[in-house]
């Protein structure tokens, strides 16, 4: 080794090699703030984007590896044991230096903090818990924190990860256990299961009784690779469904794989569309917030892709026309929900104003509903669906011309 | 027509005060001119406004207020008669006003409303301090162009983040300080007041043009959350021509790249042997946990192995493992676990010395919604489990087995076991071992009324305490 690096340089790296991590969200939990402190930092329930990057991608946490040197090989990932890329190693006070600078100046939320796996599991989660008890105790920092939590780590390392993080996250990578044997190799199903029912049992506890000691308030979350190897969006969405049921997980994320430097030769030449990343998207806030389930947004039988030009509520109303049209002016929620091109919001307010008088075809329009995708699927006091359209002619006339994909 | 001067035009106190009592007075919407500005000053002095016509005003909605508080710092000129429109429709019989989002003048304040939100939220994001020293003192100070009057409302938010902080936000029509215990709003201020730069903003961007993926270039998206109008306070947008500009050609040069032959050695992480003799119990747990034998691992977490000592004298054998217990890979650690434990101490046994497994050792459940539903396991489950069961009495060799339940007893004694006649007694299986069979305690949670699970539960202790005679 030649001159020692410095922040900027060891900045350059841990950022780089950060980024493939979707989730920069710092919503969630209790609110709380510095009056009484006399510190800094506050979460008010929502999270705040301080910035855009160029890729669309809010900037709300300081996101950075402690360090890129790792024992594992997992065949996605840029900070693989066999990867040429440049390596580096913060020190805690390196870390907590730097939230607390960009957060006095207001760049960021708080801190999402994770790792390259160095020495053992334990070695490392205790460095992680280090910077996150030293930004709480010493600097009385009430911003958010975020910690990847490393599955093998001994559970009083993830108690103490709990009681300083707002967020603890273990990533699930694969939808399947075969593509995670195949390109991660040195992780393992079953123990990232019984990590994540762990987090589950101590978020719980901490959450049913008042004076157990703070536990993740904003809960857990994971992330998987979307488009790595062979599974479909039926097989992820199956997935996500049993760590939201079972984890009770505040978010899964979706990370199309996308190209890294120095990249391996078992993974795909090309990257997945951004599109299928999106429809998965809208499919899991379907079954987050519109009661569906996975069946019905990729049903079994046929390939278990969503449609990549219309969204998958439309694609699921066209294949069930028999539910339609839906009368606005007195239907269920749960029916208008399924309407095409209306959201909860404007659900919500529909069903406010029917109360007093009745819905006509222009509150749709003034409601500024997409009222082309919307039209074919109610009807109102002065509208009926023209019935001389069928499926495929519908089809035809709703799908989304395919985004020119930039390098797709 | 009546002219009606604010001082502050976005002061919901001055404004509320005006419009109740020209509503008290009768006047009109259509005959009142609202004016913005210094009283007496550019305009000449407010009109009197006429004495009260009536005592009270109808009780307005306390969602009207937060809405007209919202819209009174926007900057359009006619949010003041819009209001007093709306308070007016409101006190004149449309008093579920607020509900029609489509009405029009409804629509437009919702429409100001999520305008000066969005400011007020862009502001919390956008805003950029840049550290100067006083002396001994060191102070935080930012210049912002919010759009709309936003300020007052706003600056509550930097005094519970930054309270450590000294520190003054400065924009052209107002501005805030905190000194650590005071915040005082002020004039505005001017570009120049602020400082130009702070040495922080290179780290700052380094960081921003590592964390930013040229593989997924979305500028669109970008201008959409981060409009243009924003870019010339923020420190890091002026990368941004240049990180558009190069993230095609820096995308194509990793796709084209040969992979690399990976150079360094570093050494797999050796994963800690596992101190598991052949034919142990540990052993048994550890091939037990990837068992396939039937499809109930696919949803579930874990297997839920035994737990106890190998040498235990009594195997107590419940049914299968729930919602807790699957998470966290124990038996017995549910509420049917907790009332288990409750009747050991009332039978005066200590859990430690018992060796207690399920029949089944994988939670069977139906997802609904985030709720998890215990289900039975079916004949061919149980029947796939069964070896695992077998192999931890063969390798503890009990001098007793307690059997808690109808699956766990037949498994035992055969299918024509019947609990309720043979429960509370020590009998002789057919393979020739002492074991005894009582109800399962999730049954007792089952029962519907508290006399019964009071009587249940005392048999369930008492047949506990048959084991005495074994641990003897």
């Amino acid at each position: 080794m030649a001159v020692p690096m410095n922040v900027t340089e060891k900045l350059a790296i841990l950022a780089d090699a950060a980024k493939y991590d979707a989730s920069c969200s710092s919503s969630g939990g209790k609110g709380r703030n510095s009056l009484k402190s006399g510190g800094i930092g506050s979460t008010e329930g929502m999270g705040i984007c301080h910035a855009y990057a160029p890729d669309g991608r809010c900037i709300s946490l300081l996101k950075i590896l402690l360090t890129n040197f790792c024992v594992y090989d997992c065949v996605y990932c840029v900070n693989r044991r066999s990867s040429n890329v440049p390596r580096a190693r913060f020190t805690v006070e390196e870390v907590v230096d730097l939230t607390l600078a960009f957060y006095r100046r207001n760049y960021i939320e708080g801190l999402f903090l994770s790792s390259g796996i160095i020495q053992s599991p334990d070695y490392t989660m205790e460095q992680l818990v280090r910077v996150a008890r030293t930004l709480r105790t010493e600097h009385r920092f009430a911003g958010y924190i975020h910690l990847k939590t490393i599955p093998d780590a001994a559970p009083e390392l993830i108690d103490a990860a709990g009681r300083w993080a707002d967020r603890l996250s273990i990533n699930v990578e694969m939808p399947t256990e075969g593509g995670l044997k195949s390109l991660a190799p040195e992780k393992d199903l079953g123990d990232i299961r019984s990590a994540m029912g762990r987090l589950r049992l101590s978020i719980d506890e901490a959450k049913a009784e008042k004076k157990a000691p703070r536990f993740a308030p904003a809960g857990q979350s994971t992330q998987m690779i979307v488009g790595a190897d062979a599974a479909s969006d039926r097989d992820v969405l199956t997935a996500s469904t049993n760590l939201y049921t079972n984890y009770h997980l505040r978010r899964v994320y979706y990370s199309a794989f996308s190209p890294i430097p120095d990249a391996s030769k078992i993974l795909p030449l090309k990257p997945p569309p951004l599109v299928r990343e999106h429809r998965l998207y809208q499919a899991d806030w379907l079954m987050r917030f519109y009661g569906f389930d996975a069946d019905e947004i990729a049903p079994p039988g046929d390939d278990g892709m969503l449609s990549l030009d219309m969204d998958p509520k439309l694609a699921w109303a066209l294949r069930h026309r028999e539910r339609f049209p839906v009368d606005v002016n007195r239907a269920s929620r749960e029916m208008l929900l399924r309407v095409p091109g209306l959201g909860v919001k404007t659900v919500d307010k529909l069903i406010a104003m029917r109360a007093h008088r009745r819905v006509r075809y222009d509150d749709l329009v003034r409601l500024r509903v997409p009222v082309k995708k919307v039209a074919p699927f109610v009807e109102t006091v002065d509208h009926r669906p023209r019935g001389d359209r069928d499926t495929p002619l519908l089809r035809r006339d709703l799908r989304e011309p395919a985004q020119p994909d930039l390098f797709g | 027509m009546l002219a009606v001067t604010l001082d502050d035009p976005s002061d919901l106190d001055a404004w509320r005060a005006k419009a109740r009592s020209l509503l008290l007075a009768d006047v009109d919407p259509a005959d009142v001119e609202w004016r913005a500005g210094a009283g007496g000053g550019l305009f000449g002095s407010d009109d009197a406004v006429p004495p009260p016509r009536r005592t009270t005003v109808p009780g307005v909605p306390r969602a009207f207020l937060g809405l007209a508080g919202t819209v009174l710092a926007h900057r359009d000129p006619r949010r003041h008669a819009t209001l007093y429109r709306m308070l007016w429709r409101i006190a004149h019989g449309e008093r579920e006003l607020l509900r029609i989002a489509t009405d029009g003048d409804v629509a437009w304040a919702h429409a100001c409303a999520r305008q000066v939100s969005r400011d007020m939220h862009k502001m919390k994001a956008f805003v950029r301090f840049r550290e100067v020293r006083l002396g001994e003192d060191t102070v935080y100070v930012a210049w912002f162009e919010p759009e709309h009057d936003i300020v007052p409302a706003v600056a509550p938010f930097f005094v519970r983040r930054f309270t450590g902080m000294h520190w003054s936000l400065l924009t052209p029509s107002r501005s805030a300080h905190w000194d650590g215990a005071t915040l005082a709003i002020g004039p505005g201020a001017d570009r120049a007041d602020a400082p130009t730069e702070d040495a922080l903003e290179d780290l700052w961007r380094t960081y921003y043009a590592s964390i930013f993926n040229p593989a997924r270039l979305k500028v669109d998206a970008m201008r959409r959350e981060m409009p243009v109008k924003y870019w010339k306070n923020l420190p890091e947008a002026r990368l941004i021509p240049e990180l558009v500009r190069d993230a095609l050609p820096r995308m194509q040069a990793m796709v084209e790249k040969q992979p690399t032959v990976p150079k360094k050695k570093v050494t797999p992480l050796q994963k800690a042997a596992v101190d598991a003799p052949e034919g142990s119990i540990a052993a048994l747990r550890r091939r037990a946990r990837d068992c396939r034998a039937c499809d109930l691992w696919k949803p579930a977490t874990q297997t839920v192995f035994g737990a106890g000592p190998s040498d235990a004298r009594i195997v107590v054998i419940g049914e299968q493992p729930g919602d807790q217990e699957d998470l966290a890979g124990k038996p017995f650690v549910g509420p049917a676990g907790k009332l288990f434990d409750r009747a050991l101490e009332e039978a005066g046994i200590d859990r430690s010395a018992l060796y207690v497994t399920n029949a089944v050792k994988h939670f069977k459940f139906e997802p609904r919604g985030k709720v998890r539903l215990h289900k039975r396991a079916n004949a061919e489950e149980q029947a796939a489990c069964r070896p695992w069961l077998a192999a931890e009495i063969e390798r503890i060799r009990p001098s007793g087995i307690v059997c808690m339940g109808a699956m766990a007893a037949q498994g035992v004694f055969g299918s024509s076991f019947r609990l309720m006649a043979q429960r509370g007694q020590w009998l002789e299986t057919p393979d020739g071992r002492r074991a005894m069979a009582t109800v399962h305690p999730s049954y007792l949670l089952r029962l519907p009324d508290h006399d019964a699970r009071e009587a249940g539960f005392a048999d369930f202790v008492h047949d506990l305490k048959l084991m005495h005679a074994v641990l003897r």
